[in-house]
């Protein structure tokens, strides 16, 4: 174990060198670590990685003295700040932060070190070079760690930095590791070393392992090899398996463009479907609709702020919330402003306007003018790895399932319920469904409420992607509309379809012509297409449309 | 888009210019500063802060005796991010309330708006965001950064300490990312960087869906060089910009983003926790070390009356221009601005880092520039600073079009737009 006798040397020289410090002047309670403290807390660039490499030789993990911190806990204490130096008693403390004080324990956790003022407890300085270093050294120290599923984790970490582990402990792992998944990361890891080895068998036989390995350092080091290695055999080979990479890399290019599309798209069917149902079905301009989404957006907000300590189910109750607050402010609207207006879509268009500046001003009156923050919960962070090139944000994915299940949902409550067999026969022919015994009015609110609800789950979706604020609806309203008129007035599928169209057309436009030339194209395009088909993709037929 | 949203503001302002009218009686004995900056509508994320901060300073001046024996008095106006309304709002604060200074203003547009006015009526405007330079009025102080007091010095920290060779320039498509991203394409070039390792990018105001351009910050990324993201990527769009970088997996130490207008506040909006290592160029951060920060903290919070709140760059700037307007006055002896506008030439003034600031003849002030990376808690921890104090310069030196224009108030010059070169003065004091 050549690393961790460096290491100890290294931490031996420095107990050394602290011998003739009297008093040391950063204090931990544990006298071997002041001076290491004192190095990484007062010291400037190599002196602090050093002090850091003494500080994971020195306490490996689970030794005996067990009531210490060991060097894990120590660094990670130190990477997520969670140590900090307490400035009047010059010590380095545990500390959490309460309001404008910290309560600080000691660094063996045996002693509560009372609370002070934020002013006298610091921050131990990071910066990316020392965060790296770290998670690397943390990493290193899970090699030697009992758990499986933390060596893993250590393996994976040295993964694409071959030359950070040296070939004799790589061995000694590889002899005497016992559990089927790491010994396969570890071999994986071997052969990525042998890269740099001297034979050129080896280095074809580690060539060979990066074809399927999509990442970027891998098609850095085969076109590395290719251009560099001795061997005419090793080039050839790289030289086949760049190209394979090249087409590879471009395959999933589309893929990930299509992806984006899609879930743009679904953004835009999301934020649309409740407009489909209030502007499509019941032929209401309402221009509060962007307001709806971020009311529905507050709920989400709110919902974390009454269950701070389960981020997760707490967005997924906002639905149901969102769906009925903004549900009831929809009847609401429709039942004091609209009915008035029926059939006079500029007062409809207008008054709506004003409802909708007034549910701005009211949050920014009642809740704040900033913007509030919603957290993603834990599953909703991080990627589905494909493959080197080739990933899917989850959140997205989650957003695009969603959108689909609140669509279907949607589809079937129209075709197979009672409700919605009555919303149609409204929408079709008013006078004729009164004539059968429909009770048009209370269907206008409630097919109004709907559609307001489906903006408010709408919101709980976009709460997840970007700013919930008072001017979150604003974003939205213009391309709510855009989607509806394209996909044809009255008809959900064609909204499902010109939303998913749209943002893919917005994506593909996107790298070659930039953000703001691509909606333009979009827009322009728009404008051509209802020209010639002014009803839109999926034009309703039949009487309704003439009467 | 744009014109609901002027309009639906305009309706606003309407609402709110009633609302003004019906100001406080004036008193005698008070003197007067207006306080011009947005409460409602897009910008009054950032601006409201900023008002309150000013009627923070105005507070603290009155009880500590307020200024040649008199009281001040804040007049506070709503221009609700409105960029015409902002001239109207400038104008009434002076001709009806005869305020004797103003501070305000955030968007470079909003200032240029309100120039015209106070040039007309010979006021004062104190303007505390960083912005794109060129530009020196005679009757504007610009006590945020020029671009070499921010972007400048944040490239070459990245060139020199982090060994950067690709550049990605994003911004928000309006004139202060255009104009510094033309300034930083100029100095790299000039600093033999080619123009095939920088990517230029520009976003709509409020862009949500960033996933293609992360997709190709990416892309650039990875072909070896070290890359980094300049941003001027403005007001909230940037939120889920970072929240799009954290879930494709792009950390700081691989490709460090710096940005010119993220700072503490635009921070407590969310969860920095992916951010953490990423970097900002400010004249000031909450978490610098000097007593003044500390004093100023806590007569923040103890005014806002809330723990959670943040101090940043912008409420400094007003700190100092507050200050040295105060100075000004003293020197003076009249809050005329005419006087004022020469008195306070040369006033040094503490910052909160520590040091002071002193307002040159070109109107813009010295300051340290720092470097800061984000921290899990929404604080940065600085990284870097400047040697010294670096003066603002108004008309960058690395434009071809502004490269001979100097700018010096100071008599016998008097001239904002000096082209050394052809010795001839444009502008304002033509």
């Amino acid at each position: 174990m050549t690393l961790r006798t460096a290491i100890v040397s290294i931490a031996a020289l420095y107990l050394l060198i602290s011998h003739q410090h009297v008093q040391a002047e950063v204090k931990t309670g544990i006298n071997e670590l002041d001076p290491l403290f004192e190095a990484f807390y007062e010291g400037r660039g190599d002196r602090r990685t050093e002090a850091l490499d003494a500080l994971a030789a020195l306490r490996p993990p689970a030794t005996p003295i067990d009531t210490q911190p060991d060097a894990r806990e120590l660094l990670q204490g130190i990477l997520d700040g969670d140590l900090m130096f307490h400035k009047p008693s010059s010590t380095i403390v545990w500390a959490i932060k309460d309001g404008r004080e910290f309560i600080m324990t000691s660094l063996d956790r045996t002693t509560n070190l009372g609370r002070d003022s934020s002013r006298k407890v610091k921050r131990l300085k990071l910066n990316n070079s020392i965060r790296a270093y770290l998670r690397q050294l943390i990493a290193a120290l899970g090699l030697y760690s009992d758990n499986p599923t933390e060596r893993l984790v250590a393996i994976e970490a040295l993964i694409d930095k071959p030359e950070s582990i040296e070939q004799k402990t790589l061995d000694e792992l590889l002899l005497n590791e016992q559990d089927d998944a790491v010994m396969i990361a570890l071999q994986s890891l071997s052969t990525r070393k042998q890269l740099g080895s001297a034979d050129p068998l080896e280095r074809l036989a580690a060539v060979t392992v990066l074809r399927t390995d999509l990442s970027s350092e891998s098609r850095a080091a085969i076109v590395r090899i290719e251009s560099r290695d001795d061997d005419e055999n090793v080039r050839k080979a790289a030289q086949a398996i760049r190209l394979y990479h090249e087409k590879q890399v471009n395959l999933f290019g589309w893929a990930e463009t299509l992806f984006f599309g899609l879930s743009l798209g679904s953004v835009l069917v999301l934020a649309a479907i409740g407009l489909a149902i209030s502007f499509g079905v019941m032929g209401v301009i309402n221009m509060a609709h962007g307001e709806l989404i971020m009311l529905g957006a507050y709920c989400s907000w709110a919902m974390q702020q009454l269950m701070p300590q389960s981020i997760a189910a707490a967005l997924l109750l906002s639905i149901p919330v969102a769906f009925l607050l903004t549900g009831l402010v929809g009847i609401i609207i429709e039942r004091s402003v609209i009915r008035f207006l029926y059939g006079r879509p500029l007062e409809t268009l207008l008054a709506t306007f004003g409802i909708s500046l007034i549910l701005q001003q009211m949050v920014r009156t009642f809740v704040s003018p900033q913007n509030v923050p919603v957290a993603n919960p834990e599953f909703m962070s991080g990627v589905l790895q494909i493959n080197g090139v080739f990933s899917l944000t989850l959140n997205r994915l989650y957003i695009l399932a969603f959108c689909l299940i609140v669509f279907a949902a949607l589809v079937a409550l129209l075709k197979y319920s009672r409700f919605g067999l009555e919303v149609r026969a409204v929408s079709q022919n008013r006078s004729m469904a009164r004539a059968m015994g429909v009770r048009s009015a209370r269907i206008d609110s409630l097919t109004f409420g709907l559609g307001a609800g489906i903006a408010g789950i709408a919101g709980v979706a976009l709460s997840q992607l970007t700013n919930v604020g008072p001017n979150l609806g604003q974003a939205y309203i213009v391309d709510s509309f855009m989607v509806v008129v394209f996909g044809g007035v009255g008809n959900l599928w064609g909204t499902l379809i010109s939303g998913m169209t749209l943002g893919i057309a917005n994506k593909l436009m996107e790298p070659w012509a930039g953000a703001i030339l691509a909606k333009i194209l979009v827009l322009v395009f728009l404008i051509m297409f209802i020209q010639k088909r002014p009803r839109g993709l999926f034009p309703q037929r039949g009487r309704a449309v003439e009467g | 888009m744009l014109l609901i949203n002027r309009f639906k503001l305009s309706a606003l302002a309407a609402a709110c210019l009633g609302i003004t009218s019906l100001s406080l009686y004036a008193q005698d004995e008070t003197i007067k500063v207006g306080v011009l900056h947005s409460l409602s509508g897009t910008m009054a994320i950032s601006e409201t802060t900023l008002k309150d901060t000013m009627l923070m300073l105005i507070d603290q001046q009155n009880a500590n005796g307020g200024l040649l024996g008199k009281q001040l008095e804040a007049v506070v106006v709503d221009p609700a991010s409105d960029w015409p309304l902002f001239a109207e709002k400038a104008r009434e604060l002076i001709e009806q309330e005869s305020v004797v200074a103003t501070f305000g203003a955030w968007t470079s547009v909003s200032r240029k708006s309100v120039l015209p006015v106070f040039e007309e009526l010979n006021s004062v405007l104190f303007y505390p965001v960083q912005y794109e330079g060129e530009e020196s009025s005679k009757n504007v102080f610009y006590t945020g950064a020029a671009p070499n007091q921010q972007a400048i010095p944040a490239v070459e920290y990245l060139t020199n300490v982090i060994g950067v060779e690709r550049w990605v320039l994003a911004g928000t498509d309006y004139v202060y990312p255009r104009t510094t991203n033309k300034i930083l394409e100029a100095y790299l070039q000039a600093n033999g960087v080619s123009s095939e390792d920088i990517m230029i990018n520009y976003t709509p105001f409020g862009h949500a869906d960033w996933q293609s351009i992360v997709s190709e910050i990416k892309k650039f990324g990875s072909e070896g060089k070290k890359t980094a993201v300049v941003s001027t990527i403005n007001g909230d769009a940037n939120v889920p910009f970072y929240k799009e970088l954290g879930n494709q997996g792009v950390s700081a130490e691989d490709i460090p983003v710096i940005a010119f207008s993220v700072g503490e506040e635009e921070l407590s909006g969310f969860d920095t926790e992916p951010l953490v290592g990423h970097l900002a160029a400010w004249n000031y951060f909450m978490s610098v070390d000097a007593e003044t920060n500390d004093v100023f903290i806590d007569n923040w919070l103890d005014y806002i009356g809330d723990d959670e709140r943040v101090t940043n760059d912008p409420m400094e700037a007003h700190y100092i221009g507050f200050n040295m307007w105060v100075k000004a006055v003293e020197k003076a002896g009249t809050t005329d601005p005419a006087f004022v506008q020469d008195a306070i030439i040369g006033v040094s003034v503490p910052n909160l880092t520590g040091g002071y600031s002193t307002m040159m003849p070109n109107h813009h002030i010295t300051k340290p520039v720092l470097i800061g990376e984000i921290q899990d808690d929404g604080q940065f921890e600085v990284v870097w600073e400047t040697p010294g104090l670096v003066a603002g310069d108004a008309w960058s030196d690395f434009l071809d079009s502004s490269k001979d224009i100097i700018s010096d108030w100071r008599a016998p010059l008097s001239c904002g737009n000096y082209n050394v070169s052809t010795s001839v003065c444009s502008g304002q004091n033509l």
